[in-house]
């Protein structure tokens, strides 16, 4: 006998019960498409990270004050440590090959108010390439400008939200804000950038010129024994081969400003876009596995219905084996119909699966919380 | 058609021994209609398995149309089983939603017909049990009688050496048990067709031209029946 008649034999059986057929293919089909739609959605939390932190730019470095961690035991007294303006000032005149751009930033909260309307928004002390280094683009007006930083102006620029929700849809561009009393024209309005996948947008922000910033409004806090302080200092390479060397000048420069000898802790860090990015990565990726392994393991339980479902049908059908046997049935093509029949389901409830978990993916994209990628 | 030489069963149960089949031998010549019959547990349905190349005997010799067919092997066995014989079942034993023709079409698709060729033989099959026009409906769509001319048709449609029918009427009502047994008799009567009953029911093992008796897997009586009933016509009272 031909195999594709006992092909059509196998298809006969599964059509002639139909409801049998359809809940053992039921399993191995929500197996499928939960691995289906959770891989994809893992893969498309991933890039949704991934490009926004290269939309900062994939070229920056971030110096920020702090002591390594170091391991348990490690520890001793936790000394407060600061990076000084004077550090930035330093790094602006030593560093001069392969350097794009340095920006200094001081951030602080503040509570800020147009009319009757007040909000609490981080303002951002910093210099014209900010804009640059960070990746904004200006929606209205223009960004701080060196001038304003020397003259210390008191000029504002809004990020989209905060724009938002002090003017609502009007123009604010030549208005004026108060921060914590201190009244700044609005001089430009930032375009909407999104999340930036850490929580907390980078739209609601304010920025101003830094000099005006310690000049007043941060007063104290942004010294420390009488020296200005920044949060970080940004400095984008321009290119990609250069980063480690200008990241060792750096390392050297500051530890020397600091007087810190060979033998002691850096007491501030650089970090490049690309260290953040494959802990994340790292982080996202176990994610996945971690989603993809319970998807896994609710495919396994299909498997095993279908394995189940084939034994309890051989039991209750014994009696057709045994006809099947007397009109002449050899035991191979009986064991050869049973394959296919497993087989077909197994085979059909994995593409109606892949379909269902395609289709769950693309239902996710849509709704807008996160873009899943479907890799083949 | 048949030949058995001292065919013997032995099962083994535990430690005890059980001698199912005990030494038969009886030939069954081309166009006879028999019956065999016996009370449960006498050893009729091993000797029907044995006949059926379902099971091989432990001993002894039994030809087949001229086959040697106690040293076949499973795959051989089947063939023959396809090719050879005919079953009809108590149950009738139909692939439930599948159509008559399908289910008759069954025995030609595992003999390795297709086609026109299958279809064409499995028709014919139907006509002949007088069920040319009822080809499409499953099972379930027909009475019990009809379900069982199915089963013939199934039976006949390889044109086997013999028919072998366990119990044939045993789910039917008397009426149309009748009919089943007139259809075995035409069968046998304008067809020429070997035809072994195995029956505990003595009035339809009046039916035929002989009868075997078994007991305790022994063959305790082989006689002709000089006026086999005539299927239709009125029952008489012992």
């Amino acid at each position: 006998m031909l195999f594709s008649e006992n092909f059509k034999i196998a298809i006969r059986a599964l059509r002639a019960n139909k409801l049998r057929s359809i809940l053992t293919m039921l399993g191995i089909v929500i197996g499928v498409a939960t691995v289906v739609a959770l891989l994809s959605i893992g893969k498309g939390v991933t890039a949704n990270i991934t490009s926004s932190i290269q939309s900062n730019g994939s070229n920056l470095l971030t110096v920020s004050p702090g002591r390594q961690q170091t391991g348990p035991g490690g520890g001793g007294s936790q000394q407060a440590s600061y990076l000084y303006y004077a550090d930035y000032q330093l790094l602006q005149r030593s560093l001069k090959d392969d350097i794009a751009a340095i920006v200094p930033s001081y951030q602080s909260s503040y509570l800020v108010d147009h009319g009757n309307d007040s909000f609490t928004v981080n303002v951002t002390g910093t210099t014209k390439d900010y804009q640059k280094t960070n990746s904004y683009e200006v929606a209205e007006g223009r960004f701080i400008s060196d001038g304003d930083n020397k003259a210390e102006s008191r000029v504002a620029v809004l990020g989209a939200e905060t724009a938002k929700d002090l003017f609502g849809g009007l123009t604010a561009v030549g208005k004026t804000i108060s921060i914590k009393g201190v009244k700044f024209e609005v001089v430009g309005v930032l375009e909407a950038k999104g999340s930036s996948g850490f929580g907390g947008s980078s739209d609601d922000a304010v920025f101003i010129p830094l000099e005006t910033g310690y000049g007043k409004l941060f007063g104290s806090n942004a010294t420390y024994n009488d020296k200005k302080i920044v949060n970080s200092i940004s400095v984008s390479v321009a290119s990609t081969e250069a980063m480690d060397n200008v990241s060792a000048q750096i390392e050297f420069l500051i530890r020397r400003a600091h007087k810190l000898t060979s033998s002691d802790e850096l007491d501030f860090n650089v970090l490049s876009q690309s260290d953040l990015l494959s802990t994340l990565t790292s982080v996202t990726q176990t994610l996945t596995i971690f989603l993809g392994a319970i998807a896994g393991i609710s495919l396994l339980v299909g498997g095993i219905g279908i394995m189940n479902i084939m034994l309890v049908s051989v039991t209750e059908r014994t009696k057709e084996i045994g006809l099947r046997k007397a009109v002449g049935a050899t035991k191979n093509q009986i064991l050869t119909q049973f394959l296919i029949e497993t087989v077909t389901l197994s085979l059909l409830g994995g593409i109606i699966g892949i379909l269902l978990g395609v289709g769950l993916a693309l239902l996710v994209t849509l709704s807008g919380a996160f873009t899943a990628v479907i890799t083949a | 058609m048949i030949q058995t030489e001292n065919l013997t069963k032995v099962y083994q149960m535990g430690d005890a021994e059980v001698r199912a089949l005990d030494g038969a031998s009886f030939n069954v010549d081309k166009g006879e209609m028999i019956a065999i019959m016996g009370p449960s547990g006498s050893g009729k349905s091993t000797l029907m398995s044995i006949i059926g190349c379902l099971d091989a005997p432990t001993s002894g010799k039994y030809i087949l149309d001229g086959l040697s067919v106690e040293n076949m092997s499973e795959t051989e066995l089947a063939e023959v089983r396809g090719r050879k014989i005919g079953f009809v079942f108590q149950q009738f034993n139909l692939l439930a939603r599948t159509s008559a023709l399908e289910n008759v079409m069954l025995p030609l698709t595992y003999a390795g017909f297709s086609g026109k060729d299958r279809n064409d033989r499995a028709l014919k099959a139907l006509d002949r049990v007088g069920l040319g026009k009822r080809t499409h409906h499953t099972p379930s769509e027909l009475s019990g009688g009809q379900q069982q001319r199915v089963a013939i048709a199934r039976a006949l449609v390889n044109e086997p050496a013999i028919i072998l029918a366990d119990e044939p009427t045993g789910a039917l009502d008397s009426k149309t048990g009748v009919e089943i047994m007139e259809l075995f008799q035409s069968l046998h009567r304008d067809n020429g067709q070997t035809v072994i009953l195995v029956t505990h029911d003595a009035y339809v093992a009046r039916h035929t031209d002989r009868i075997i008796k078994l007991s305790d897997g022994k063959i305790v009586s082989d006689e002709v029946n000089k006026n086999p009933i005539k299927a239709g016509t009125k029952r008489e009272e012992e």
